[in-house]
């Protein structure tokens, strides 16, 4: 075994475990102070989840450091779970990428660049980037976009899709205008019902609908929905939907429409061919848990929307080997669709008792919170570490996973299993 | 004669370089990785099917990274899903051979001894 303990710079795990070396001196948890005897890195790319064909790669698309690949054409790639350990806050390059459509744009010119917002409007407009930046101070949000899939892998029983393990997930600091300043400017007519969004990927055969997302008027005029044209202080990246981006703090990724071209405001329900991922897509059952009994079909949908609390240890993987008799920093992250974190309790037996963590600073109720816990493990052998969040309004974790046919939502209570040597 | 010409290339060189680097300000172009995952052969006849028509949309690694054990039902619902959600042109005397084709190839079928290749 490897003695990295509290030893600077990157750490080679020798630990014997099997399949999970994938890699091979990722040493990131180590580097960090936590004692960690041994570190199952793989799991960082996702390899505790079975595929029919595997095994996945990590893989380096433009503007960004290497990612799981989901699949080459559309690209999705998802976020190697180390990174979360990073900070609050996911770096540009290592955020997920997901899209739907393979014809998805590979040059942008700027300059050329506009937004048409139509539909039951005033006055139909062609929005420049230099347009949009003109239409007022620019307004701030730090904002989780999580995909509805993240964690797909883990459903059980398994369900067709990205089988994404934890990392179809990102928090960053978005600035834009409001999406309100934009239709009051184009003037909404009173009869509004939805507001529809689309983006400059387009599906390779006519037959296949194209990806458009809508919101509620009341939502679409609400303070919250963004459009964005800056990540972290930076352009958005190419992959993340350059040069704008809608941003729907609190939503599912599904709705943050990337390379956005098209607003068109609608006084009817949005139906037809191009309503798919309203309509079909991105649906749950439509009951108090979103869910059904594992491999039945549900009577009622209902889109997905409001993500769910959440939370991750972060600092210790599956499969890690941590010192007996040891201070030992656990940290981790909080997240909910924007009543806030209340409070963060975490067990290191399993569920049978919960300590109370220590919530740090907010960066705003859509956004990662972290936390932390000084624990010492006294007794060796294996150990169940969980955590468990709870909002502002009143939301536990439940202990258990439930099932939907799409394998959306996951939010149940994570168990990291780890070894005290 | 020679002179002039290579002055008047030159000068369509230096101007082209002009425009090139104007566009670029405003034009940000990036370029995937290459696409390399395959379908793995078979024998079977949903194979070629497979091979014609899965790629139009998506990678065959869409495919190889879907969970493993799924059961032919399961495989022939998901090419249905492609066929009528997605518009693939999977003609319908086809779903049967493409199904049986994924499921041996990626599903349960492919666990049990007596699976075709």
């Amino acid at each position: 075994m490897a003695k990295s303990d509290l030893a600077p710079g990157p750490m080679t795990s020798t630990v014997s475990l099997g399949r999970r070396r994938f890699v091979q001196g990722v040493g990131l948890l180590g580097a960090m102070g936590i004692p960690l005897v041994g570190s199952a890195a793989a799991g960082d790319i996702g390899q505790d989840i079975a595929v029919a064909a595997g095994p996945r790669h990590l893989v380096q698309y433009p503007g960004k450091r290497p990612l799981i690949r989901l699949s080459t054409r559309p690209p999705q790639l998802e976020t190697p779970f180390a990174v979360f350990n990073e900070g609050p806050i996911t770096a540009n390059d290592a955020f997920f990428v997901r899209y739907h459509l393979a014809n998805i744009p590979l040059s942008i010119d700027t300059q050329t660049y506009r937004v048409a917002v139509k539909g039951a409007v005033k006055t139909p407009l062609s929005l420049s980037l230099a347009d949009l930046k003109g239409l007022g101070d620019p307004h701030e949000v730090v904002a989780v976009n999580q995909c509805s899939g993240n964690s797909r892998g883990f459903s059980s029983p398994r369900v067709f899709g990205g089988q994404s393990a934890n990392g179809a997930m990102g928090n960053a600091r978005w600035l834009g205008v409001p999406l309100r300043k934009v239709l009051e400017k184009a003037g909404v007519a009173g009869a509004a019902k939805h507001v529809t969004f689309n983006g400059l990927d387009t599906p390779v055969l006519p037959g296949t609908p194209d990806f458009r997302k809508s919101l509620e008027i009341e939502h679409a005029l609400s303070a919250e929905p963004l459009l964005a044209w800056s990540m972290n202080g930076e352009d958005i990246p190419f992959l993340n939907g350059y040069p704008l981006k809608l941003i729907v703090p609190g939503y599912f990724g599904t709705y943050w429409v990337k390379h956005l071209s098209e607003i068109e405001v609608l006084d009817h329900d949005f139906e037809g061919h191009d309503a798919f991922f309203m309509t079909t897509g991105y649906r749950i059952p439509d009951n108090e848990c979103n869910c059904v009994p594992p491999g039945t079909a549900p009577k009622a949908m209902r889109p997905i929307t409001i993500l769910p609390v959440r939370s991750f240890i972060t600092s210790v993987r599956n499969g890690d080997v941590l010192k007996a008799a040891t201070p030992i920093e656990l940290k981790g992250i909080a997240f909910d669709g924007g009543s806030g974190i209340k409070r963060v309790d975490v067990s290191l037996d399993g569920g049978r008792s919960w300590r109370a963590a220590q919530l740090a600073a907010s960066l705003g109720n859509f956004s990662f919170r972290q936390w932390r816990l000084p624990v010492r493990f006294e007794r060796r052998g294996p150990a169940t570490l969980q955590v468990r969040a709870s909002n502002q309004k009143g939301e536990v974790q439940p202990e258990r996973a439930d099932w939907n046919p799409s394998g959306y939502r996951r939010h149940a209570i994570e168990s990291t299993t780890v070894t005290i040597s | 004669m020679t002179k002039h010409i290579d002055r008047l290339s030159r000068l369509a060189i230096v101007s082209c370089c002009l425009l090139l680097a104007q566009a670029a300000a405003a034009n940000k172009t990036i370029e995937l990785p290459a696409e390399t995952a395959q379908l793995r052969p078979s024998t079977l006849p949903g194979y070629s099917i497979a091979s014609q028509k899965c790629g139009i949309c998506h990678s065959a690694d869409y495919i190889l990274y879907q969970p493993p054990g799924m059961t032919l039902a399961q495989w022939t619902a998901e090419v249905k899903k492609m066929q009528h959600a997605y518009g693939a042109p999977i003609d319908e005397n086809e779903i049967e051979a493409l199904s049986e084709y994924l499921a041996a190839v990626y599903g349960d079928a492919s666990r049990k001894p007596d699976a075709r290749p």
